[in-house]
């Protein structure tokens, strides 16, 4: 039999349930910062380019989450530096973001109709001004419902992290468990806060989705 | 030179396919030219080398003194002087009337807000749509959406402008407005190409009538050529059109 849960348990997994959210929005943000460019980098004209990013996005799509998490938190201390856990995390999602919400948003950009490239191009506006003033606000548009969705993956994929040792939900739940021996009502309570985190993300993807293709 | 587009010979292809065989015409300045023809006669194609939006493989392609056939001729700088509007008016639906109208001058020629406004306000005015500014461009008819288009393409203070199909999507009720803002724009000495369906409208419009047929320039004259064609295919088109 284990021993009771104390009020030092449960605000110890809310803890871990803010890493958690910490956590996926490092992973958003930095999957942003470096998919957005990857995206737009896929339709430039260059080949050359076209084919390293596509490269890039099978070897992250190719390789499971803890492994990259590993690769994060060992590969580089044997580079000879120290990170600390929550930085091999975000990076280690920040990779693995990057890559799926790079092909989110190409195929958004694809999906503008060409007429409106050439309508931009016959204005003499350069391919720049045609990205950002015209392609662009039409893609965002096109991109928020499955963007919003994959945000889920994030948040329940931050769980890998356990691996390396980085205290968000899973990784408490599981320290917990070990000292109180109740592994249904610990990881009972995992679950409802991770469907929590997660349902109204995709319950506004659904709506928003539904909401656009009205319009 | 009075001419402000000219055609030598000029070749164009799709891979194996051949659109343009050699076409030669010219545009003078001031006037209004007519393209007609069977769909695949490369009319729409002719039209889209003119602002470059196609490349030519062989001949020469003058444009508001710019060889067009020569690699290394600056598009952008030539659009500027060559304004289009299209068969689907593709306007950004993200934009109001305005900012589509204003987009472009503010961007490619500096100009300042007030001054684009004042733009705006102008070619609006010019196409009839002074009150429609704020408007997003669902909230238009598709004859509103192409005169806003057509205004669009003023507000560059083009020294030529191409249409291409500009009523083919039209309703027969929306075309008449689409046609008078065109006739309008002729009235005021605006040089300009038009590929049409509109028989009629090409017949009191322009100057010149150039019916296209299989790639190559068959046949050109004035309104008087619908009665007089020349050639059995202008007959048999005008006979089928009419």
């Amino acid at each position: 039999m284990g021993t009771s849960l104390t009020l030092a348990h449960y605000l110890l997994i809310l803890q871990g349930a803010v890493w958690t959210i910490i956590l996926s929005l490092m992973g958003f943000v930095g999957g942003t910062v470096v998919g957005l460019p990857i995206a737009i980098g896929r339709i430039s004209q260059s080949k050359a380019l076209r084919r390293c990013l596509s490269f890039y996005i099978a070897l992250i799509q190719g390789i499971p989450l803890p492994i990259l998490m590993f690769l994060c938190y060992f590969g580089i201390s044997v580079a000879g530096f120290n990170l600390p856990a929550l930085v091999a995390a975000g990076m280690a999602m920040t990779a693995y973001s990057s890559a799926y919400l790079a092909e989110i948003w190409r195929g958004a950009l694809q999906s503008v109709p060409k007429a409106q490239w050439e309508a931009a191009e016959c204005l003499a506006l350069t391919r720049t001004q045609r990205m950002w003033h015209v392609i662009l606000p039409q893609a965002v548009k096109i991109s928020i419902p499955p963007t919003i969705g994959f945000l889920v993956q994030i948040v329940k994929n931050t769980s890998y992290a356990v691996v390396i040792g980085f205290a968000e939900l899973t990784y408490t739940a599981r320290l917990i468990n070990n000292s109180t021996f109740k592994p249904f009502i610990v990881f009972s309570i995992a679950a409802a806060l991770y469907f929590a985190l997660c349902y109204p993300l995709s319950h506004y993807a659904r709506r928003l989705e539904r909401k656009l293709k009205r319009a | 030179m009075t001419n402000i587009v000219e055609f030598h010979n000029v070749r164009k292809s799709y891979g194996a396919v051949e659109v343009l065989k050699g076409v030669s015409l010219s545009v003078p300045r001031g006037s209004v030219v007519a393209l007609i023809g069977r769909s695949g006669s490369g009319k729409s194609t002719a039209l889209r080398c003119v602002n470059g939006l196609e490349d030519i493989q062989a001949g020469e392609l003058h444009v508001c003194g710019r060889r067009l056939h020569e690699p290394g001729t600056n598009l952008r700088e030539l659009r500027k002087e060559v304004g289009i509007v299209f068969q689907s008016y593709n306007l950004f639906p993200h934009k109001t009337v305005e900012e589509n109208i204003t987009l472009s001058p503010r961007l490619t020629r500096g100009l300042s807000k007030a001054q684009a406004h004042e733009v705006a306000q102008r070619v609006l005015a010019q196409v009839g749509l002074s009150d429609k500014a704020n408007a997003y461009p669902e909230q238009l008819s598709g004859g509103q959406q192409q005169r806003v288009a057509i205004a669009r393409s003023l507000a560059m203070e083009p020294k030529l402008m191409l249409f291409d199909e500009v009523t083919s999507a039209l309703d027969p009720e929306l075309t008449g407005e689409v046609l008078k803002t065109i006739e309008a724009l002729a009235k005021q000495g605006m040089t300009m190409v038009l590929v049409t369906h509109e028989m009629a409208f090409a017949k009191r419009v322009a100057n010149q009538i150039v019916f296209m047929h299989q790639g190559v320039v068959w046949e050109t004259g004035d309104g008087s050529m619908f009665d007089t064609p020349k050639t059995p295919e202008l007959r048999n088109f005008i006979g089928n059109g009419l």
